[in-house]
């Protein structure tokens, strides 16, 4: 190598770096831009999506007293489940719900940290006390999905294990005509 | 120059020690989960030992290496005695009783809360005291950093930081930054509540607090890794760096962008808004880019070297490359894997396909992959290129270092590999055993069992690798001369300011951090009635 390509060399490589640095350096002050937008202009916000409730007075009054805990059938023909998770079960333990209709589940815990992940699908989130998770799901297969804790939860955690039982969606509103709230607890 | 030989050694030694038994307990935690094993009578012992586990491997081995090499760092890249030789000591064993003192109340079962808190699951207050000390023992090291930095910058005016030391100096500084949120978290939220001073604690904040911290954490367990990429491997293998000035923007683009988008963690969590979340995914892909640009520069260099020997053509000078050599061999393994685990990284950071595999078996296979198999592997490359200059004795054993990378890349791979897959099946993490007789469990009994005889490879090539490191001690004197780092193709003479100096990059990061944490922190800190009663580990 000559002192010559030497130095065209360093030229060469200067100005790959250089580019490098350019279109670096303007990703980055455009996600710092973006991330103040979304801040000031508040287009995203976590609060008007967090909902919050006192873990401890679950079982007094609200959404989550135990009579309205499980699947319900709205007036709109779609579904709404509620559960709660606490050391070391699912309330219900069995959730029951109907196929091909959208599902709202709504659930909370009781006490620590747990989550909810049926097996199978893509339905999967924290369960944090303090707050309410809520997610869509619409199943397309009968049968029954494994329901596990996902999240650590102390000494019980692996024998926390729920269950989901997608029933023909003709047999679900047959039942619910009785009114109240499903589960397959027992069954 | 390495003065402090005893205090490198020290660090490495203790890193190591506690790397081999916590090892010991992942591999026996394998076992016991598999159709192998026995179903413990005592599933919670399981909990003990996954604590103990995730704290080595989390806080002590990872900062006592960063630690240990910053420290061979300094002195070798510099050419410059450590200054405050005796505060680094007085981190050494701050270190030393913190790890200590959480460990009791873990072994005890007093604290079965693993290494990510879980508030308000709420253990004995020494184990938190224990791991605020181990990270106020590396803070002193952050400091001696800077301040030997400062030093050599002062006799030196104007001249090109070396960039071992540029590197390891950035390290320090996400370590400082990045252990903020967990230092918060602990010191404002548990610490009070395991004290006894508070019967409540908000643990949708508190998983905010710890994702600040629990991503750029793995950037901190990185960063010895990719100084060795850069510093190391282009030396040991007869090469060059490609690029001294692309080393330096990769270092310092970890810096700025890893700390930022630790909420990702937090995409199934109903404490955090989806605004939050997509921006932090939006940030994590960007984290991408400085390893791309590593893994493009680590490629030319050793392509270099391959030219340099007379390795020919498009790909034939591949074959031209010293196999051999351990420090080439562990990094291709590392990048192997770097590469399955970066994939697999993807697709948790994906705001849509993080809800198939979030919290299951497949995030630790994704995590083992790139902590225990990427950056472990170069962890021990590093020990191994160190040793004779710590020790002044050669290393002579090369077919037995080379067997112990073989086995530790094996390892890697059987265990990783059906962890993803069952987690692609929805089998949940951090369960002390399943009921493989169950027919809907019974399916993934078979992957499990490979993971359990993975662990046993992993468990092998870790004791062959401590066996290496003390014949290593008592092997013939040897002189290995000065410590080197590689050069550069084109060494750079002069260096813009911006590439010398952290201030700049250090600003933006905390700036950055406040921009994407101030708000939702603020918000959820604000929020009435989100505070649940603590509920604490192992009382009656
Ligand atoms: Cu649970």
């Amino acid at each position: 190598m000559t002192a010559e390509d030497s130095h065209h060399g360093a030229d060469i490589a200067a100005r790959v770096e250089r580019r490098w640095a350019t279109v670096a350096v303007i990703i980055i002050v455009m996600m710092a831009v973006l991330a103040a937008f979304a801040g000031i202009h508040r287009a995203t916000m976590p609060q008007p999506r967090v909902e919050t409730t006192d873990p401890s007075r679950l079982h007094l009054s609200g959404e989550f007293v135990e009579s309205n805990l499980g699947s319900v059938l709205e007036a709109n023909g779609a579904v709404t489940v509620r559960a709660i998770g606490q050391q070391y079960s699912f309330t219900p333990a069995c959730i029951v719900v109907p196929s091909d209709t959208p599902i709202t589940l709504r659930a909370t815990s009781a006490d620590v940290v747990h989550g909810i992940l049926i097996q199978g699908t893509n339905v999967n989130t924290m369960l944090v006390p303090g707050y309410i998770s809520e997610q869509l799901m619409r199943f397309t297969r009968t049968g029954d999905y494994l329901m596990p804790c996902q999240e650590f939860c102390s000494f019980g955690h692996e024998g926390m294990w729920g269950k989901v039982r997608v029933i023909d969606k003709a047999e679900f509103a047959n039942r619910a005509k009785a009114g109240g709230r499903l589960s397959c607890v027992g069954q | 120059m390495l003065v402090n030989r005893k205090l490198i050694l020290a660090h490495f030694w203790l890193a190591f020690a506690a790397f081999g038994v916590a090892l010991a307990l992942g591999a026996w935690q394998m076992f016991i989960r598999s159709p192998l094993g026995v179903w413990l009578a005592n599933p919670e012992l399981y909990y003990r030992s996954l604590t103990a586990h995730g704290t080595v491997m989390g806080y002590v081995f990872p900062t006592l290496v960063a630690m240990g090499f910053g420290y061979a760092i300094s002195e070798s890249a510099l050419q410059q005695r450590l200054v405050g030789a005796r505060w680094a000591w007085t981190g050494f064993w701050m270190i030393v009783v913190g790890a200590v003192m959480a460990m009791i109340p873990v072994a005890l079962g007093r604290a079965s809360v693993l290494y990510t808190f879980y508030p308000p699951l709420i253990g004995n207050v020494f184990y938190y005291i224990g791991v605020v000390l181990v990270v106020v023992g590396s803070w002193i090291w952050v400091a001696l950093m800077s301040i030997n930095l400062r030093v050599w910058k002062k006799a030196n005016p104007g001249a090109p930081v070396p960039l071992a030391m540029f590197a390891n100096v950035a390290g320090s500084y996400l370590w400082a930054w990045t252990a903020v949120g967990a230092a918060l978290e602990l010191l404002l939220q548990i610490i009070p509540v395991s004290v006894g001073l508070k019967a409540t604690i908000d643990a949708g904040l508190a998983r905010v607090f710890f994702s600040w911290t629990l991503h750029a954490i793995v950037y901190f367990w990185l960063m010895p890794t990719y100084i060795a990429y850069y510093t190391i491997v282009p030396r040991a293998i007869g090469g060059r760096i490609y690029s001294d000035t692309m080393a330096r923007i990769s270092f310092i683009l970890f810096l700025v962008v890893a700390m930022p988008i630790g909420m990702h963690h937090t995409f199934a969590d109903p404490q955090v808004g989806a605004g939050f979340k997509f921006i932090h995914s939006a940030f994590t892909a960007l984290v991408a880019l400085p390893t791309l640009l590593t893994v493009f520069t680590i490629c030319a260099s050793v392509e270099i070297a391959a030219r340099l020997r007379g390795g020919r053509g498009l790909f034939g000078w591949i074959t031209a490359l010293p196999w051999d050599n351990p420090m080439l061999l562990a990094l291709a393994f590392s990048f192997v894997m770097l590469g399955f685990g970066g994939a697999g990284g993807l697709i948790n950071m994906s705001y849509q396909l993080d809800a198939s595999i979030h919290n299951t078996q497949w995030i630790t296979g994704h995590f083992h992959l790139i902590f225990g198999g990427a950056i472990v592997i170069m962890y021990f490359a590093i020990a191994y290129d160190l040793w004779p200059h710590l020790t002044g004795r050669a290393l002579a054993d090369l077919g037995m270092v080379r067997t112990q990378l073989w086995l530790w890349f094996i390892g890697m791979m059987v265990t990783t590999f059906p962890w993803h897959w069952v987690g692609i099946l929805g089998m949940p993490r951090r369960m002390a055993y399943f009921d493989f007789g169950d027919p809907a469990i019974a399916p993934q009994a078979l992957s499990v069992t490979f993971s359990a005889i993975g662990g046993f490879i992993l468990l092998t090539s870790g004791i062959l690798f401590l066996v290496i490191l003390a014949r290593g001690m008592r092997s013939p004197v040897t002189d290995a001369g000065d410590y080197q780092f590689s050069l550069a193709v084109h060494q750079p003479a002069t260096m813009p300011i911006a590439l010398n100096s952290h201030a700049l990059w250090v600003a933006l990061m905390i700036g950055l951090t406040i921009t994407n944490y101030g708000y939702p922190i603020m918000t959820l800190a604000l929020t009435e009635g989100t505070s649940v009663p603590a509920v604490y580990v192992g009382a009656q």
